[in-house]
């Protein structure tokens, strides 16, 4: 693959972490969903899968449409999220806080199968603040076809210190 | 005879858990320890990295020697600590410890199965406790720290060891604690509960606001 080719590519880094989220791969995988990142200008569609049974289909894009590709696990996912110019990816504060300080655009997606469904109070937060898109499985389609990340607010890190400090303070260490 | 022996003990247990708490949220004045054998529980993916990323800000060398405590289901918090011990320089690097230990609950497991599974964890988090007698327990959110700190709790009733238990609630906890930050703010058990946003405080005025960690 020649360099020139690479300049055009614009990657979606799809993520659902170390569980699995068919319904996020499914709606992902689906004609609309990937028609709408076509349409957005996007090239490659990687999906990182976990342990779901869904298997999406793979293409090579000879047809003009988007390059597919999936994989289970790796250990190299800050490497996906680098290469990528966009990142889907499940409501875990992991892949969030990771992909939030590369600076990546970032629509959420929340799992609504999950018993203790505390995951959307994080994403529905950090979206109020504008720093990513949050979306559900059904919603996906409309969020990527609406998508402005020119709206964006990059996040600031947070910072352990004050923390550290009290707990210190409470145990009679030094302070400075 | 036997039942006046019995309201004096029950009276004792009160006086000394009422005296524990109260002592709990003070701080600590003897504080000529160079020194302090910290535990550390460690939960899945996003706790983890909080836990790592307020370690990575505190003085080595005051807390050691450290033990972490994983899931026994979950390979990669353990690995990521060791990970980060590796990277530290010698000091106070001394004695530390990796364990694991049973779980109480599994994510989507089912609150009445938590039951049988909890007794379990609390008989092996006892069998650890009692080795480790730690003067400080940092934890942040899993499930696993519920039989540690309640075992914490009740040997600094019973004067086996006095640790001071720090829990800092996850970030990803924006409107409500969860189910192990709710207890140990009910319960008391916790001598300072951290939360990272705002309006968590507001609902719970106990606890304290030290904004993001992450």
């Amino acid at each position: 693959m020649d360099d020139k080719h690479d300049e055009y590519k614009r990657i979606v880094f799809v993520t659902v972490g170390t569980t699995s989220f068919d319904s996020l791969v499914k709606t992902v995988d689906s004609k609309q969903v990937k028609e709408a990142l076509s349409a957005k200008g996007y090239t490659h569609l990687v999906i990182q899968m976990g342990r779901g049974s869904y298997i999406p289909k793979k293409s090579s894009g000879e047809d003009g449409s988007l390059v597919v590709d999936y994989f289970t696990f790796s250990s190299s996912i800050a490497d996906y999220l680098r290469s990528a110019s966009l990142v889907i990816s499940h409501a875990g504060s992991g892949s969030i806080f990771e992909t939030l300080r590369l600076a990546k655009p970032l629509i959420v997606v929340v799992n609504e199968d999950l018993m203790d469904n505390h995951q959307s109070e994080l994403a529905e937060e950090l979206a109020e603040r504008k720093h990513l898109f949050c979306a559900r499985p059904q919603t996906l389609c409309e969020v990527i076809k609406s998508l402005n990340l020119d709206i964006i607010v990059p996040y600031e890190p947070g910072d352990a210190n004050p923390v550290a400090k009290l707990i210190n303070k409470h145990l009679g260490f030094p302070v400075d | 005879m036997a039942v006046s022996v019995s309201i004096f003990l029950v009276t004792l247990l009160v006086v000394r858990i009422v005296y524990v708490i109260s002592q709990s949220s003070k701080p600590n004045r003897n504080s000529s320890q160079k020194h302090l054998s910290t535990l550390v529980v460690l939960g899945s993916g996003g706790h983890t990295a909080e836990m790592i990323n307020l370690l990575s800000v505190m003085q080595k060398d005051w807390y050691a020697p450290r033990y972490y405590i994983a899931a026994a289901t979950d390979n990669m918090s353990l690995q990521k600590a060791r990970v980060f011990e590796d990277i530290l320089d010698d000091k106070g690097a001394d004695g530390t410890q990796f364990m694991q230990i049973y779980r109480s609950r599994e994510v989507g497991q089912s609150y009445i199965t938590s039951v049988g599974t909890t007794l379990l964890a609390l008989g092996h988090a006892l069998w650890l406790m009692v080795k480790i007698r730690p003067h400080v327990i940092l934890c942040n959110g899993p499930g696993t720290c519920i039989p540690i700190c309640a075992i914490a709790f009740i040997f600094k009733v019973l004067g086996i060891r006095w640790s001071y238990i720090f829990y800092v609630e996850s970030i990803a906890r924006v409107k409500r604690l969860s189910l192990s930050g709710l207890l140990l703010y009910k319960l008391h058990m916790a001598d300072q509960l951290f939360v990272q946003w705002p309006q968590l405080q507001k609902q719970y005025p106990r606890a304290r606001y030290v904004g993001r960690l992450m």
